[in-house]
């Protein structure tokens, strides 16, 4: 590789981890702007999404200045894993929204439901589909950065 | 070099963004509650409601309380400080909100002595007892039995009274009521109608205050 197609690729890269960190800041401050502005209670499930989202807002934060300069290579390793076990809570929530599973199979208290739909946006976006969605993006561009930069 | 300001000024953003989306919220929503309180002002006193002080009086405080709430306790007094500070020109009219468990029924007791013109008085002994007959957030009605001694309630009528259709269909009543005016808290405030939007002792005394002012 010439100087300049590692500087196009370097930048390339920093622009996936940057992306992964907006998503994960628009993440934490939508669940915020629910819970604390709206006044949706998060359940339990909700809980365990913003465990392994709230983290990635700040790992990402580090992954976009390495100490050497230029890339983080490890990135990956150190946000994939969160990505990955918050998916599997998003689509687990998803199933229980959706009836998939019976809601007295799984841990939510009597007061709060999380089987119950509390926002609907434009009428069909719900909470945990959104939480699908910043999972699978993360996941996504997480990949494309590890194709990239494995040589 | 570059880099940092792109970040920082990412982050920039979402705080701000996240401040004014929550300003442009919180106003739209106060403004409905000011509007469906306005259009559901008719649930928001009833015949029966006990009212405490001038029946005349042109500024009217309407409070859903549940005897088991300890902030209800605590604003009793202050609610009737308000009243006391602006003599025959409040009143209070008192709507059940029975939140804690079996307070369902504490509340029928209530107003089982309101029938025999004996409601303040129970409510004020209800409220000083209220370590004494609520046990883990739950109430306790035989508890509170045993406190209401010397009241001059008749007892037998008291606990007959509790069990009529009447009783429990007024109290129903209020917690339907409660719902239609967005009151999902105890206590929940309405001051000439207007909801006490921001939780407070000031800010109710305020809203009593310009109320009065506008009135008298």
């Amino acid at each position: 590789m010439t100087q300049d197609q590692i500087k196009t690729a370097t930048q390339q890269g920093w622009g996936l981890i940057f992306l992964c960190w907006i998503i994960a800041m628009a993440a934490l401050f939508g669940s915020l702007f629910f819970s604390e502005v709206m006044g949706l209670k998060p359940c339990v499930l909700c809980w365990w999404q913003r465990i392994f989202i709230y983290p990635l807002a700040v790992l990402f934060l580090v992954g976009l200045f390495p100490q050497k300069g230029g890339v983080d290579l490890s990135v990956v390793r150190y946000t994939m894993p969160l990505a990955v076990i918050g998916l599997g809570f998003a689509i687990y929530h998803y199933l229980v929204y959706s009836g998939f599973i019976p809601e007295s199979l799984q841990p939510c208290s009597e007061e709060l439901s999380c089987a119950k739909i509390n926002l609907e946006l434009m009428g069909f976006i719900t909470i945990p589909m959104l939480s699908i969605f910043a999972y699978s993006a993360i996941i996504t561009l997480l990949i494309m950065y590890q194709k990239r930069f494995h040589q | 070099m570059k880099k940092n300001m792109i970040v920082a000024a990412t982050a920039i953003f979402f705080i701000v963004m996240f401040i004014i989306m929550a300003t442009i919220y919180n106003n739209k929503k106060d403004e409905e509650l000011n509007r469906s309180s306005q259009e559901s002002i008719e649930h928001l006193q009833r015949d029966y409601s006990p009212v405490k002080g001038p029946r005349d009086a042109k500024v009217t405080i309407v409070e859903f309380f549940d005897p088991a709430c300890g902030t209800c306790s605590a604003f009793y007094p202050f609610v009737k400080q308000l009243m006391k500070d602006n003599p025959g020109k409040v009143n209070l009219v008192l709507r059940y909100l029975p939140l804690h468990q079996n307070s369902d029924v504490i509340v029928s007791i209530l107003e089982a002595a309101r029938l025999q013109n004996l409601f303040w008085l129970t409510l004020e002994r209800a409220y000083e007892t209220r370590e004494l007959w609520i046990e883990h957030h739950v109430s306790r009605p035989e508890k509170l039995w045993k406190q209401l001694g010397g009241l001059g309630l008749d007892m037998n009528r008291l606990k007959e009274d509790i069990q009529s259709a009447e009783i429990a269909r007024r109290v129903k009543l209020d917690i339907k009521d409660a719902k239609k005016l967005n009151v999902s808290k105890t206590p929940g405030f309405f001051v000439n109608g207007k909801p006490l939007l921001h939780f407070g002792y000031q800010q109710l005394q305020q809203l009593v205050e310009s109320e009065v002012a506008a009135k008298y």
